[in-house]
């Protein structure tokens, strides 16, 4: 238990040093903290993971009530995860918030330490206060920079609202298994009945969807991601939102395994949705960090939407299943890779340019070559394109579909193509989005001055980037040593093969992602070779006017931008994003053939948004606004109340 | 023989057949279309005449461009050569690198992005519309290949490609099924969208406005454009060996001696020289249909392969 105690400490530190540490020196000593405390998670996750971590109680102030915290391998896991991304994140903040404010990175810091104690809980108790830390951090953060942007407010309130609502509900769900059990530690509360577990398990999944970004309760996730300084939107993109899956886990496989089947039409039904719904939102977003956050939605819908298959396919074909569970723990694995990479870059645009418009940005390639490279091969992650390790994550659960496709069981074997349908749409959809997102934001010319003089990141935040996308390709050439280790937290036999490949359960198919790199290479060379050749002969030209049948503009407003590249795609999804278009053409005055100017507006919201969450608020505000008429300021109406009230209360105690 | 020297000679002579054999594929398909709408037509080897002129001609680039301008064509070439190298056309013996089917889609996609990356580089307005659509319709086409697959590896219970081939070829009447009729049909709406052929993309219009993959090419030249065009082409010829040899799926070879890859090659030419000449008739009876209306086609495909699976799965 030495690593949890390191971990406390360097928080407390970092919380310190941010308070009392010089302007100047912030965020060196600071960051260093953070990442000392995440490295500390890192080594206690890797401890639990081999199954040594131990047992720590710690006492409360109330007498004979108690926090334990004991790992399992699964909790290490998700540790590891935490501190993994908590590393990078803080030593890329070095750079990118030094000059930050002192709440930032005290904010900062307890976010790190409340998402690594959340896996480590071994009862109820442990579990609900480091998730209080980990939303009262990340709430910090989502307002940090609220001075200088007013739309960080409403984030705020938002996520603050969304997050307490899912405490609320969790809470609720915990409380009704601890009454049926009588303990609230994780051993006693694995005694439960599933089959008469149906309310907590509906109360503990809204809460957890809810943390997980999860459509229809994923309304925070869009404000809070853009508004959170950038260090902060990657660790609460890829590793505080994957505490809400950690959660459904936790309560589908560790302490209600084998529920009944309905539980596994929920998540899939949720997790279909989110992807698709998440996936459509990215697409024709054309806000850097909102389109990361929507993508975000979208990943856990498929991490969830595996985990549903997992739990269905579980009686009828165990081994589908396991690779369904492996599926599940490795799209978390590549999507903290992949997310965070894109974050950071995120970032590193937004400090260089000030802009995280796509429809501002463009030729970053030119002055920005390493946050260039870095986001392409993120961006690669998350189109699942092969070599990265979203490509191995969504084999393996192609895999696992194709697999539960040879059940009996006639709904399964209905859902399992409309399950391979959903997913493959997500990544087609997946693949516009960030060839968009890379295209448009680092390719052709700079659309605004300001992006013309963007500037390289400093060393700290290369460092960062460079690790996390060496994280994504490590996950995708050689992923077999990592998805034994997942599969060992969750006791599925997978095998390594091959070079680094992975073998599937059941004697299943093999993918080793080396030896078609290798065959990759070998074609190129000879490729590469002839055009070398060829270049002896006949050099490039380089430096011509772009060709574009001969009717260019030099002008970089001509581009297509963000917004036009998903036109198509805006078009043909027409009803569901439901966009509001504004066409104003004004004539020329002497003839109305001729237009003298074209205004176009087109603006986006989240259809879930309006059509769910406003008439709910609206509904709130004029009840709110009835109860506020009863009391005006008068002293003898108060006083009537009261004398009311007191009335009441003898006629009840008199009975 | 090792498994590894196997594959390397499998690799090899796949990928030689089929480079020398591509712009022949695309010369008979244009060779028949042209016949048939009464035009005289080019010859069937001008494709590799203009692959040769091409290659000699000094690229240019425009400026502003970037690496992506120089690596995206080297990337598709290589990326289609991997999938000629994987999938089972001359010969179905077993693999080192096993040819799976979902593989194969992912390296075939790296391609797609590389196309839609370089029509976004140079900041031309027609390659970022081309680009656009491209990425939409690849989009939209990835449910209808996922299905397919899927239509195809149920039945065999593997993703496997050579495992298909070998099924299809030890149960001819599989071919015949309903389920396997519907599955191949949607693979080749997939052929089509993928490869960018009439009715979702007319492959010979430089007409501004309707243009896809043209678009995206119009800034490439020289030797650019020679490795965009060859490696269009072999995607084309890898995909239609592999519809081929689906629905014929006899004269592939079982394993790897010089004789056996000989006479799987020569079947692999015939079958090439059918379909190319069964697409280029195709196509003079069909028009190419609105952008919008392409997701209405795909979805059409979609439902296809759908009813393979299910018709796979209740019928057994």
């Amino acid at each position: 238990m030495t690593p949890l105690w390191v971990q406390a400490a360097a928080a407390l530190l970092a919380v310190l040093l941010a308070v009392v540490a010089p302007a100047r020196l912030r965020g060196r000593l600071a960051g260093a903290a953070c990442a000392v405390t995440a490295g500390a998670g890192v080594w206690g996750g890797a401890q639990a993971m081999a199954g040594g971590a131990g047992v720590l109680v710690v006492g409360t102030a109330l007498p004979g009530v108690s926090m334990t915290f004991a790992p399992d391998r699964l909790g290490g896991l998700f540790i590891i995860l935490a501190g993994g991304v908590g590393v990078v994140a803080s030593v890329y903040g070095i750079g990118y918030a030094a000059w930050a404010a002192r709440t930032t990175w005290a904010g900062f810091a307890v976010l790190l330490l409340g998402m690594q104690l959340v896996p480590a809980a071994g009862d109820v108790l442990g579990f609900l206060l480091p998730w209080e830390l980990m939303a009262g951090g990340s709430a910090v953060l989502v307002l940090a920079e609220h001075r200088t942007r007013p739309s960080a407010r409403p984030a705020g309130v938002w996520y603050t609202v969304m997050t307490h609502l899912s405490l609320v509900t969790i809470l609720g769900g915990f409380a009704l298994l601890v009454v049926a059990t009588g303990g609230q530690d994780f051993a006693t509360l694995a005694t439960a009945d599933p089959a008469a577990s149906g309310a907590a398990f509906v109360l503990l999944t809204l809460g957890f969807a809810a943390k997980a970004g999860l459509v229809p309760l994923h309304v925070w996730l869009p404000r809070a991601h853009p508004e959170a300084p950038s260090h902060a939107s990657a660790a609460m993109s890829a590793a505080m939102v994957k505490m809400g899956l950690y959660g459904l886990l936790l309560v589908t496989v560790r302490l209600l395994p084998g529920g009944p089947a309905w539980w596994a039409w929920t998540l899939i039904g949720l997790g279909a949705v989110s992807a698709v719904y998440g996936i459509l939102q990215a697409g024709v977003a054309s806000d850097l960090k909102r389109l990361l956050a929507y993508s975000t939605t979208e990943n856990l819908g498929l991490m969830v939407l595996a985990l549903g298959v997992a739990l269905l396919l579980r009686p009828a074909a165990p081994v589908a299943s396991a690779t369904a569970l492996l599926a599940c723990l490795l799209l978390a694995v590549s999507h903290a890779a992949f997310k965070t990479t894109l974050f950071l870059g995120a970032g590193s645009v937004l400090h260089a340019t000030g802009e995280r418009d796509l429809d501002r940005l463009g030729g970053l390639v030119h002055t920005m070559p390493w946050t260039a490279t870095t986001f392409a091969i993120g961006a690669l992650g998350a189109a699942a394109l092969p070599l990265t390790g979203g490509f191995v994550a969504e084999w393996v659960l192609l895999q696992a579909l194709v697999r539960g496709g040879e059940t009996v069981d006639r709904t399964v074997t209905v859902a399992t193509p409309l399950a391979i349908g959903v997913v493959a749409l997500t990544a087609g959809l997946a693949l516009l989005t960030f060839v968009k997102a890379f295209g448009i934001g680092f390719l052709a010319r700079p659309r605004t001055p300001g992006t013309q003089r963007a500037h390289r990141a400093p060393v700290s935040m290369r460092a960062g980037m460079v690790a996390a996308a060496a994280a994504v390709v490590a996950l995708g050439v050689a992923p077999g040593p990592v998805a034994v280790a997942l599969a060992r937290a969750v006791d599925v036999p997978v095998t390594s093969t091959g070079v680094a490949g992975i073998a599937l359960p059941g004697a299943g198919p093999v993918l080793d992602p080396a030896l078609v790199a290798a065959l990759g290479l070998g074609l190129t060379v000879p490729v590469v070779a002839a055009v070398l050749v060829a270049a002896r002969r006949a050099p490039r030209v380089v430096e011509v006017p772009a060709w574009g049948c001969g009717a260019v503009r030099d002008d970089p407003r001509v581009q297509y931008t963000a917004t036009s590249y998903a036109e198509p795609l805006l078009r043909v999804f027409d009803d569901a994003l439901q966009p509001e278009r504004d066409v104003e053409v004004t004539h020329i005055a002497e003839s109305r053939y001729l237009a003298a100017r074209v205004a176009y507006r087109q603006e986006l919201s989240d259809v879930v948004e309006t059509r769910l969450y406003r008439p709910v608020l609206r509904a709130v505000d004029v009840v709110a606004d009835r109860v506020r008429r009863v009391h005006n300021g008068s002293v003898s109406r108060y006083l009537t109340f009261a004398f009311g009230a007191l009335v009441a209360v003898l006629v009840v105690v008199a009975r | 023989m090792s498994a590894v020297g196997a594959q390397v000679v499998v690799a090899v002579v796949q990928v030689v057949v089929l480079v020398l054999a591509a712009p022949v594929v695309v010369g008979v398909t244009r060779e028949v279309r042209a016949r048939a709408e009464g035009r005289a037509g080019g010859r069937v080897g001008q494709p590799w005449r203009d692959l040769v002129k091409w290659w000699r001609k000094r690229p240019l680039q425009a400026t502003g461009t970037s690496v992506v301008s120089r690596i995206a064509p080297v990337l598709l070439l290589s990326s289609s050569l991997v999938v000629v190298a994987l999938v089972p056309l001359v010969t179905a013996a077993p693999t080192v690198v096993p040819a799976d089917l979902l593989v194969v889609v992912s390296v075939l996609l790296v391609g797609t992005v590389a196309i839609a990356l370089l029509g976004l580089d140079a900041g031309s307005a027609f390659g970022g519309m081309g680009s656009s659509r491209h990425m939409m319709i690849a989009a939209l086409v990835e449910p209808t290949v996922l299905m397919a697959v899927y239509a195809l590896s149920v039945p065999v219970g593997s993703s496997s490609l050579s495992a298909i081939v070998d099924a299809r070829r030890d149960d001819p009447a599989s071919i015949a099924s309903p389920a396997g009729v519907l599955a191949v049909v949607a693979l080749v709406v997939v052929v089509l969208a993928e490869t960018g052929r009439l009715p979702v993309d007319n492959p010979s219009t430089h007409l501004e406005l309707t243009m896809v993959h043209e678009a995206m090419l119009l800034e490439a030249s020289g030797r650019d454009l020679a490795s965009l065009e060859l490696g269009g082409w072999l995607r084309l010829s890898a995909l239609l060996g592999l519809v081929g040899n689906l629905v014929l799926p006899w004269g592939v070879a079982g394993g790897t001696g010089p004789g056996e890859l000989a006479l799987g090659a020569v079947a692999l030419l015939a079958k090439l020289g059918l379909l190319a000449a069964v697409l280029g008739a195709a196509e003079v009876g069909v028009a190419k249909l609105r952008l919008f209306r392409v997701p209405e086609l795909l979805a059409g495909s979609f439902v296809l392969a759908f009813l393979a699976v299910t018709a796979s799965a209740l019928v057994a």
